[in-house]
């Protein structure tokens, strides 16, 4: 099953330094400096205190909260929502999987996936998926 | 006495409008709704509108009737715009800010009218990418519901189900064909698992409200419909910390009930927006109409029929069978509503001594972020 160009991020002064690291493969979250806590989507005020928040590398492994795959679209993609090791859930892709074997709950892993534009987007594998 | 009172209410017959302008049929809808009140433009000094009308906000429309007023407003919460409109109207009148507030609504999703936001919030670059739709957010909503609570889809398609009985007596519904679960479990997966009859129809079309001051109100010779209690609220994805399986309805309805001072007991009709068959599911469980997690036993076995079951819903055939103008469902929610308080509703699905109904429309994504808006409202 073939993978059509995923629609490229708008970027903002809030995406720089994440898109700078997604280049080097490595991928980041963002996490307060006064409740200590990670958050997602990054952004620079923390939605738990208000408190300033700083990037850190995050670990790219977190389990299947929720997925559908969107059977009209030409060929069919799986929006999933992803709980990571870390604690936040993100939005994104499940690629390089059936989605008839996917389960909530399951383990997944990082993979990136180029963007119409050439933007790294982080998507998630079945983490037994071979690299 | 109450504060404000619906007193016109108008829904566009049509279903596809090749041949005419958006403008034209928020006019259109504008003039039916006072004719219905028995008003005219000439009376209306609030106007409401959502952030999709044509234009700069409610300034090109207002412009475009050459309306004179002293309140507009175009609070946009997506398809529960309209709901919350009613309600601020209430407020606008009761603060003294208007007299006559006109509410409109239209749209061409079936000519290529482009729906959404015109630019991407702080959530597009970590959304965009990954192609939430509409329909595919929803399925996770309904797929992480069935994971908690062992909702089905059996006890999803009974919604559809409860709306295709009453779409049957709608000579302008769109799918006015009663269905059974079967053909419901039948019909192509969309997203899953969300079926094709799952999902609402889109339609061009639109609709328009009248709410007036008491003192209005009683000079007028259609029954009157009295703004009871309101509530609004929004719920986003909590900085990471998800649970998709439940709405803001928990909030806007809580809002609404107190402010009516009645309970979901009270309550004869339920207009619930209908985007999906899961959307009112969940809204059921989150106004309180049964126990969270328990609301696929609830809708179970035509509970939601006119005549048949506890709680009457959507008995125009909803957006699920009737009409989803400009994919904002909110509008003819109300319109609905007014028609079983009035006792206009067909006969088929008029719901016997209904004095109070119950109105909730759901904006946006339930399972990102999207607004709610409730009303409660009372024959009087
Ligand atoms: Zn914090």
């Amino acid at each position: 099953m073939g993978e059509s160009l995923l629609p490229a991020p708008p970027a903002s002064p809030e995406t720089a330094k994440f898109v700078a690291a997604a280049r080097e493969g490595r991928f980041l979250i963002r996490r307060c400096t006064v409740c200590a806590k990670p958050h997602w989507y990054p952004r620079a005020i923390c939605p738990f205190c208000g408190g300033e928040t700083q990037w850190e590398e995050a670990t790219g492994r977190g389990e299947l909260y929720a997925f559908s795959t969107l059977m009209r679209a030409d060929p069919p993609y799986t929006l999933a929502y992803v709980t990571l090791a870390e604690g936040p859930t993100m939005m994104t892709n499940i690629v390089d999987a059936d989605p008839a074997a996917l389960a909530i709950g399951q383990p997944v892993r990082i993979v990136w996936r180029a963007a119409e534009d050439g933007t790294p987007v982080p998507c998630f594998t079945p983490a037994d998926q071979p690299t | 006495m109450a504060d404000a009172y619906i007193v016109g209410a108008y829904e566009l017959p049509y279903r596809k409008a090749p041949d005419k302008s958006v403008a034209q049929m928020h006019g259109e809808a504008a003039l039916g709704a006072l004719a219905d009140a028995g008003l005219t433009l000439a009376d209306v000094d609030g106007y409401f509108c959502a952030g999709d009308a044509t234009g700069l906000g409610p300034v090109s429309m207002a412009d475009y009737l050459n309306l004179r007023l002293r309140h507009l407003d175009s609070t946009e919460i997506g398809g529960s715009s309209y709901v919350a409109h009613v309600a601020h109207a209430a407020e606008a009148i009761r603060a003294g800010k208007c007299d006559v507030a006109l509410i409109t609504l239209a749209g061409r999703p079936r000519q290529g009218q482009k729906g959404g936001l015109p630019f991407p919030g702080p959530e597009g670059a970590w959304e965009i990418p990954f192609r939430p739709v509409t329909a595919n957010v929803y399925a996770m909503a309904a797929q992480r519901h069935m994971h908690e609570f062992g909702t089905t889809s059996e006890q999803l398609a009974w919604i559809k189900v409860a709306a295709s009985e009453h779409a049957q007596h709608n000579p302008h519904a769109m799918l006015p064909r009663p269905v059974t679960v079967e053909e419901v479990l039948a019909s192509p997966i969309i997203a899953s698992p969300l079926h094709m009859l799952d999902c609402c129809v889109v339609s061009d079309g639109g609709g328009a409200l009248v709410v007036a001051r008491p003192e209005i109100a009683h000079g007028l010779s259609r029954p009157r419909v009295a703004v009871k209690g309101a509530g609004e609220s929004y719920k986003g994805q909590n900085g990471g910390a998800i649970d998709i399986t439940w709405s803001a309805g928990r909030m806007s309805g809580a809002t609404a009930f107190a402010e009516a001072g009645i309970t979901p007991a009270d309550i004869k009709y339920a207009s619930i927006y209908d985007s999906f068959t899961i959307t009112v599911l969940i809204t059921l469980e989150d106004l309180g109409f049964c126990a969270r997690g328990r609301g696929g036993a609830f809708v179970a076995d035509g509970n939601l029929i006119s005549g048949v079951g506890a709680l009457p819903f959507n008995t125009d055939g909803g957006g699920l069978c009737n009409n989803h103008p400009a994919n904002r469902g909110g509008m003819t929610k109300v319109i609905e509503a007014v028609r079983q308080l009035r006792s206009e509703a067909h006969p088929a699905v008029q719901v016997p001594s209904c004095d109070l109904a119950l109105v909730h429309g759901t904006g946006g994504f339930l399972a990102s972020r999207h607004g709610s808006a409730t009303l409660i409202l009372e024959r009087e």
